[in-house]
């Protein structure tokens, strides 16, 4: 499964509502179906931390590795993937 | 409540701003200012119009303006947040390349609009800009979520020439750090609460390292550190208590976990802010790419919840 957050969230991915509607409607079901998803950010300019978080915290502890596994991230340039790295590090060492 | 606008508020000389405050008599709100000259850091001016939407027109006094920066109150529209006649006519500016007019946002669908106009707005480059508007969506978003403000967040900016610096002001009157923190910890006072707040890992909502699944207790931080890698002032107000983030003397860069550990000043014993104020100052001389300031953060950030876990471990009973 691919999503293009570029069309959800314009060029600047910060809103947490989005975040969250993304992951209760596509994410959660996709992983409880062991699918594979393509968070494709494509467009995007920038990130908040807090919408990366929004987006998989709550997926890596439900499904621990098996979120990264399943999860790959899409045309990020240095600032996103700054961001999605910095969110994936401190969710596992938070557990 | 009494508010006087002195000639000259910045982040550096805000305390005695401060202080002058009269919190007093929440209804009424009067509003005196320096006869000569004014030049106002947007953190004052989003204070006084978080004040004044709150209150009524009938219980606002607003002093005559003579001083001849008076026009410039009027362009950041704080007369229509007071909803009071200032008797000022001028002819409207292109606000392009100067400044952000003071905005009032009550939700997340309104604060991704002035997202979304607010760069433009500021003409910058990318490298400037993309800090700013993260500065400003985090804060904001904050605002929208921790402080149960009815009012939403006021927020106003400026770009200042001379300095190259963009300022920024964020006010609220919502429930403030101390309640909000209070939730999930125990903060003595103000002072305490806001240092909780600073910390990376550490939200109102929950005690649970690493946060909840909508708020990971860094947004704070991240803010915190981009100014301390710029080397740009960074005050937030709330409660009795204020805390001053100091521009970094030398030229190396170490981010610290507990904002105690960063050059700053503090003081816990100020007119008291029913709710939260944020001013920070961005110089573009020095701002560092976006991403080597990212970089920086998620080594201390890491470094926190280690430390903070291993406080925690049990020790071996030996005896």
């Amino acid at each position: 499964m691919i999503i293009k957050l570029f069309k959800l969230v314009g060029p600047f991915a910060e809103n947490k509502d989005i975040a969250a509607e993304i992951r209760f409607k596509k994410l959660i079901p996709a992983m409880d179906k062991h699918k594979n998803i393509i968070l494709d950010f494509e467009k995007i300019e920038g990130a908040t931390q807090s919408f990366i978080h929004a987006l998989i915290s709550d997926l890596m502890r439900k499904y621990g590795n098996e979120a990264l596994d399943k999860i790959q991230f899409k045309s990020c340039n240095n600032t996103v993937k700054s961001i999605i790295s910095i969110v994936v590090d401190y969710m596992q060492e938070s557990d | 409540m009494k508010i006087h606008i002195p000639n000259a508020v910045w982040l550096g000389n805000i305390d005695p701003f401060l202080k002058t405050f009269i919190p007093t008599n929440s209804d009424k709100l009067k509003i005196t200012f320096n006869k000569k000259w004014m030049s106002i850091h947007p953190m004052v001016l989003s204070m006084i119009a978080a004040l004044g939407i709150k209150t009524r027109p009938s219980k606002i006094e607003c002093e005559k303006l003579e001083a001849k920066s008076k026009h410039y109150l009027k362009r950041m529209r704080l007369f229509d947040f007071l909803r009071i006649s200032s008797g000022i006519t001028m002819k409207e500016h292109e606000p392009s390349g100067r400044f952000v007019p003071l905005t009032q946002i009550k939700d997340s669908a309104a604060l991704t609009r002035f997202i979304s106009e607010v760069t433009p707005l500021l003409h910058l480059e990318p490298k400037h800009a993309e800090p700013i508007r993260y500065i400003m969506s985090e804060l904001i978003r904050n605002v929208l979520e921790h402080s149960k403000s009815k009012y939403g967040a006021v927020v106003s900016a400026q770009y200042y020439k001379k300095s190259n610096t963009v300022r920024i002001g964020i006010a609220d009157t919502g429930i403030g750090i101390w309640k909000s923190i209070n939730q999930s910890y125990s903060p003595k006072n103000d002072l305490e609460a806001i240092r909780l707040a600073l910390t990376p890992g550490i939200t109102g909502t929950t005690r649970r390292e690493g946060g909840t699944e909508q708020n990971a207790g860094a947004g704070l931080f991240f803010i915190k550190s981009i100014a301390s890698v710029n080397s740009d002032f960074f005050v937030i107000y709330s409660g009795k208590a204020m805390y001053k983030l100091l521009k970094r003397r030398g030229k190396k860069i170490t981010l610290h976990a507990d904002p105690f550990e960063d050059r700053h000043s503090k003081k816990n014993n100020l007119p008291a802010w029913e709710g939260t104020v944020v001013g920070i100052d961005l110089s573009l001389d020095t701002t560092q790419e976006f991403s080597l300031i990212l970089k920086l953060l998620n080594g201390t950030l890491n470094e926190a919840i280690k430390e903070r876990k291993k406080a925690r471990y049990k020790k071996p009973q030996f005896i």
